[in-house]
């Protein structure tokens, strides 16, 4: 944004004279010592006497002495500009963060704050802000501060609290030696006499005294021939004693020509073309200035302004806009991802697309949404009964209300009794939320997950994945029993998601105090939210979930068949189903219909028919009648002993 | 015509002096033929009557050289002024980038100048060119005539300058204000330049 330090405006080039010495002294105080000498360091002056010069050979000196240092230069101004973009671009703060880690910060035409208060506001809490943290400012205008129309009270007094100085009109022979090292500079030579005679007119200021030598340099230049003294007061149009004006020369004789019309004419000429096909880098500027106020780096754009002639200008700039804007699309993407990689400054930087669209890639790539709940078990299919009446309404409120109510949830029971289910279930429910990422998955997957990570060397991204979530649901925490590294990341992200009101559920077969290998921090947490426990189906659940498991198989729902069934001594709901699935399979191989007879034959042991057909296979039976009186047997249907008893007496 | 061709990196410029007969259009291409260095300027083609009065057109060159990288030359043109030439004039007008109204500031001459100016309202449309668009600067010619003789500048922007453009008191004979009134023209063409997209 600011404009680059003019490599011609050094103090080795400025012209010291009784006028502007003290200007001069102060200035490299300052660029020798930034922030201690004086700050802030105000000069002013007349135009065209140095003030931008003096303010510019500041910052090389102090660049020359310490590289390091950030230095800017700028117009109040574009300092406006570039604040009002700032502000349009909702980044006010990024702009006053900018500006206040300027070590030497160089501001040109202050004058220009009159009747601008949310500007001097803004420059004052500036001012304070770099005076206290050393950093230097060195403010320029063409009059004393206390004659800038309606200023600030607080900025007179601040910028009379450092040092403020002035510069005058040079001298006859600061003139002097300002004209010769111009000439010397652009390469002209001129006739003993001729810049003496120039500096001779007091121009009221250095910039008019180069037009002046300018004109000269035209003339010589036009003429082919050196001019004397006499013909340069003439040119000059400076009246001399001796020479009355020119009468103009007829116009039958055109040969008599007395060119200084035709170079006015061409000095003038030249300025507006300059100014005309020079517009391209008022738009380059411009944008220049946008886009940095926004914080994006120019470097494309300010490469064109070193350019003489650049090419498609427009188009440039229109590219420029265009990667700007991918840059933008890109950083909102991120921002919703991960939104501390959205800060990063490759998002900020349309010369190297590439490393934005990577940057972005990857964090799309560890924003690959965690596992999510399973959709084999909506909230729907979910049977209530006494049993699980407790969880279930625990889960209702945790729906209506995640992160709010129960954090964490726990649900305990033993195994087969629905916990997946229920925790499946309710991330479903979570996840129809608007932008819920809900994290479902098991502890072991959770587990396996992060040693990938550790493998792969990207734990961050790990972390970052499963941070975002609104929700994190864990299926069977005792899995995390002497996994000491999971339990530590568990612990971090339990307590970030709980802080940011995430919901977390956890799954456990019992109580979490009673889970061996859980450090002690996990486990006041868990206790530290809900735990529910969803006991054994009783037998109204059991008739529930068997009505729905017939309808599912498309099986008529025979009252004897779902009263036997439900009438089983079963103690979870997978016991249940796989009860059912034998039934079914039984029929299915006998190819006759499921009744309450053949389930009592199936499940009581009378030997089922067997099949006559003599099929030849691997020998291996996966699933038949001849297994099932095996299969009856089977730990995981044995009955209770209470069960027993009464079944017995049956 | 383009003004600016940013491939060949030149400006060109093609200002046309207008206004009624002898009020002194030639005049002005003359004195600013005798400033322009010899090196600067082309030949100066002047069709003339045997009366010295314009029968086509003159036409005079400048090359201004390279200015911020583009080789700049203006080419000045005057129509003639007799009001049977207007298709000289028409001719002449076309593709002009600016106009110089040469008034005669002589009270009687009042009619012509206003007749002129219709007749250059009226061929700028005939070309499809809105006078409001194009680069338009008055001269007031002939202000070294005895005062009783003339109008002053005062006046004759009330007779003739209804548009408010720049407006130059001159004695093109002598020079004054010739050099001024080119100044002019040539500013406000080459705004109109920066106005545009002169990337395109």
């Amino acid at each position: 944004m600011t404009s680059a330090l003019n490599p011609r405006f050094t103090f080795e080039t400025f012209v010291v004279g009784a006028a502007n010495r003290l200007a001069v002294t102060a200035g490299r105080t300052v660029a020798e010592n930034p922030g201690s000498a004086y700050n802030p360091l105000f000069i002013y002056s007349g135009s065209g006497l140095g003030k931008t010069h003096v303010l510019m050979a500041i910052g090389h000196a102090a660049k020359a002495i310490a590289a390091q240092l950030n230095i800017e230069y700028l117009t109040l101004d574009e300092y406006v500009e570039a604040f009002h973009a700032a502000i349009a671009a909702g980044q006010g703060d990024a702009f006053r963060r900018r500006f206040q880690n300027v070590d030497v910060l160089l501001v040109d035409d202050v004058q220009f704050l009159t009747n601008r208060k949310e500007m001097q506001a803004e420059l004052l809490r500036l001012t304070e802000a770099l005076q206290q943290s050393g950093h230097q400012i060195v403010l320029a205008s063409d009059r004393p501060p206390a004659e800038i129309a309606d200023l600030d009270e607080r900025l007179i007094s601040r910028f009379s609290g450092g040092l403020v100085v002035d510069m005058g009109i040079p001298d006859y022979e600061t003139r002097v030696a300002i004209l010769r090292r111009k000439a010397e500079e652009r390469g002209s030579k001129f006739q003993p006499g001729v810049l003496e005679a120039v500096a001779k007119v007091e121009y009221p200021n250095v910039r008019e005294l180069m037009g002046a030598l300018n004109r000269l340099i035209a003339f010589q230049a036009v003429n082919d021939t050196p001019i004397n003294a006499e013909a340069a007061s003439k040119v000059l149009g400076i009246p001399t004693s001796a020479s009355p004006s020119v009468a103009p020369s007829s116009v039958a004789s055109p040969s008599v020509a007395s060119p200084d019309e035709f170079s006015q004419f061409l000095t003038d000429v030249t300025a507006t073309v300059g100014k005309a096909v020079e517009a391209w880098r008022a738009r380059v500027t411009e944008a220049v200035l946008r886009w940095e106020g926004e914080g994006y780096r120019t470097g494309r754009l300010e490469k064109l302004l070193e350019q003489d002639t650049p090419a498609a200008v427009d188009e440039a700039i229109a590219a420029y806009v265009q990667d700007v804007e991918r840059l933008k699309a890109l950083e909102a993407e991120v921002a919703v991802l991960d939104p501390q990689a959205a800060g990063e400054k490759v998002f900020r930087d349309p010369d190297d697309m590439d490393a934005a669209e990577a940057a972005a890639g990857k964090v799309r790539d560890g924003a690959a949404p965690p596992p999510a709940p399973s959709a084999a078990f909506p909230f729907d299919s979910y049977v209530a009964g006494p049993s699980n009446e407790v969880a279930l309404n625990a889960a209702r409120d945790v729906i209506g209300k995640p992160g709010k109510k129960y954090n964490p949830l726990v649900i305990v029971g033993k195994s087969g009794l629905g916990k997946t289910h229920l925790l499946n279930a309710i991330g479903l429910e979570l996840a129809k939320k608007k932008n819920a990422i809900v994290a479902c998955l098991s502890t072991q997957a959770f587990v396996d997950e992060l040693i990938g990570a550790i493998d792969g060397n990207r734990v961050d991204w790990w972390r970052a994945r499963f941070r975002r979530a609104t929700a994190l649901l864990l299926d069977d925490i005792h899995l995390l029993a002497g996994k000491e590294r999971t339990q530590e990341e568990l612990f971090n992200l339990f307590n970030q998601l709980v802080d940011a009101d995430r919901q977390l559920i956890f799954t456990a077969p019992s109580h979490p105090n009673t889970l061996q290998g859980l450090e002690e921090r996990i486990v006041s947490r868990l206790e530290g939210g809900l735990v529910v426990e969803i006991a054994e189906p009783d037998k109204e659940l059991r008739r529930s979930v068997l009505e729905r498991l017939l309808t599912q198989q498309r099986l008529p729902l025979e009252p004897a068949l779902v009263d036997y069934l439900a009438d089983r001594p079963i103690d979870s709901v997978r016991s249940l189903t796989g009860v059912v699935q034998r039934v079914v399979e039984a029929a299915a191989a006998q190819d006759a219909p499921v009744t309450a007879g053949l389930a009592r034959e199936v499940l009581e042991g009378a030997p089922p028919p067997r099949r006559t057909t003599g099929l030849r296979t691997s020998g291996i039976v996966v699933s038949s009648a001849g297994g099932v009186r095996s299969r009856e047997k089977m730990v995981w249907d044995w009955p209770a002993a209470g069960d027993r008893v009464i079944e017995d007496l049956r | 015509m383009s003004l600016v061709n940013f491939t060949t990196r030149e400006i060109t410029c093609k200002i046309v002096y207008y206004g009624p007969g002898r009020s002194g259009k030639t005049t002005n291409l003359h004195y600013v033929y005798g400033r322009v260095p010899e090196t600067r300027r082309g030949r100066m083609v002047s069709l003339a009557t045997q009366t010295d009065r314009t029968l086509f057109f003159d036409f005079l060159p400048i090359d201004l050289g390279q200015i911020s990288g583009f080789s700049t030359r203006f080419q000045l043109y005057t129509v003639p002024g007799q009001v049977y030439y207007n298709a000289t004039r028409r001719l002449v007008l076309q593709g002009a980038d600016g106009v110089v109204f040469v008034g005669d500031s002589q009270a009687r001459q009042l009619d012509e100048n206003i007749e002129s100016l219709q007749n250059l309202q009226s061929n700028l449309l005939e070309h499809g060119v809105d006078v409001r668009t194009m680069p338009l600067v008055m001269q007031y010619n002939k202000q070294d005539l005895p005062a009783e003789l003339i109008l002053t500048p005062a006046d004759l922007d009330d007779a003739l300058n209804f548009r408010s453009v720049p407006s130059f008191p001159a004695d093109a004979l002598h020079g004054k204000g010739v050099f001024e009134t080119l100044k002019g023209i040539s500013e406000l063409v080459l705004k109109k330049l920066a106005a545009g997209s002169p990337a395109v």
